[in-house]
């Protein structure tokens, strides 16, 4: 029982892949048919955004599919299929965009945002406790350790607490 | 200082949330505001040659746009803002202010479209009947209505995503259209 509810939980995290490519799509040549695959699984659905045109169900990607497969019949090397796309719809429909100066933002910003926030751990870290033993709380103030009058006084009242 | 730093995500929200809604007026004003800029302005119109849509004799290639200023409108029978902006286009025709070239996008039937246009009115000069995303993947379109504007010299200068109202028009479109005009 419980093996059949941790299989039925763990299928349900499998992440479906599901191709979108039709039969009536898929070229005779099985060599052509991998490239045209491996061109598809890299280029953006313009319509859906987050899925490659092999992985949408979407009209244009399936339009867009059949053109990468007329291209590579045609005699188009993978990378100028891409090209062809690129040219057209910009790095956009690159699922896989490449690193420079108009994506600088997009590759580095994560960087930069984890960068401060060690920074700012790191000086969490540092403030807690200084040099010279004293400890600052969240008012900003800092505060001596107790004198042995105070702690005299503290245990005395801690006692009549008790009692 | 430490109070300081508790300001900081407030500061991060009001410049955010301002920058949103600067952005929502522009856009709710008219202005176009482009999602993704194409990468084809500025540049010259793919090649590309379409046959006619059913009820017309000619179709429409991209040498019919040379020596004019000119519109392409993407549309189809389909597309619900397409039928938003067609009494406007079909305005533009009739005050003959520049000349319409449309490709007829997607249609699941032969007839579709010049139905439609026989319907709602035919404001295109030359129709490409475009089944197969063949023109609209060359021209980088992401959905309809898209419209461009291209020169006498066959470049692209601008590129509508979404119906052309008459906000955009005489903000942004009519004026550019008069500027490529000047000799």
């Amino acid at each position: 029982m419980i093996r059949k509810l941790v299989l039925a939980l763990t299928l349900m995290t499998v992440p479906l892949s599901v191709q979108a490519v039709e039969p009536n799509e898929v070229l005779r040549d099985p060599g052509l048919e991998m490239r045209a695959r491996e061109v598809g699984k890299e280029l953006r659905c313009v319509v859906c955004q987050n899925q490659s045109i092999d992985d949408s169900n979407s009209e244009l990607a399936g339009d867009m599919r059949v053109l990468v497969r007329e291209r590579i019949t045609a005699g188009d090397s993978n990378q100028q299929v891409i090209d062809y796309m690129v040219d057209r719809y910009g790095d956009y429909v690159l699922l896989d965009p490449p690193f420079k100066a108009q994506t600088l933002v997009l590759w580095g910003g994560p960087g930069v945002i984890a960068a401060f926030g060690l920074l700012w751990v790191v000086m969490l870290f540092r403030r807690r406790t200084k040099a010279d033993g004293t400890q600052e709380v969240v008012s900003g103030a800092k505060v001596d350790p107790l004198s042995d009058k105070e702690r005299r006084r503290l245990n005395k009242l801690l006692k009549e607490d008790n009692a | 200082m430490k109070r300081f730093l508790y300001v900081i995500p407030l500061l991060v929200l009001v410049v955010v949330g301002g920058f949103s809604i600067l952005q929502l007026k522009q856009v709710g004003g008219g202005k176009a505001v482009n999602v993704l800029p194409s990468v084809l302005i500025n540049r010259e119109i793919p090649p590309f040659d379409l046959a006619p849509i059913q009820g017309r004799d000619r179709g429409f290639s991209s040498q019919d746009l040379l020596g004019q200023v000119t519109i392409v409108n993407l549309f189809g029978s389909w597309c619900v803002a397409c039928l938003a902006e067609h009494p406007f286009l079909m305005r533009i025709k009739e005050q003959n202010l520049v000349p319409i070239y449309g490709i007829d996008w997607r249609e699941k039937t032969r007839d579709a479209g010049p139905k439609w246009l026989a319907k709602y009115g035919d404001p295109y000069t030359l129709i490409g009947d475009d089944p197969k995303s063949k023109a609209a993947i060359a021209f980088g379109v992401t959905g309809a209505p898209e419209s461009f504007i291209v020169d006498q010299k066959g470049v692209i200068r601008y590129k509508q995503i979404g119906p052309i109202t008459p906000e955009v028009w005489e903000s942004t479109l009519w004026p550019l259209i008069q500027e490529l005009r000047k000799p």
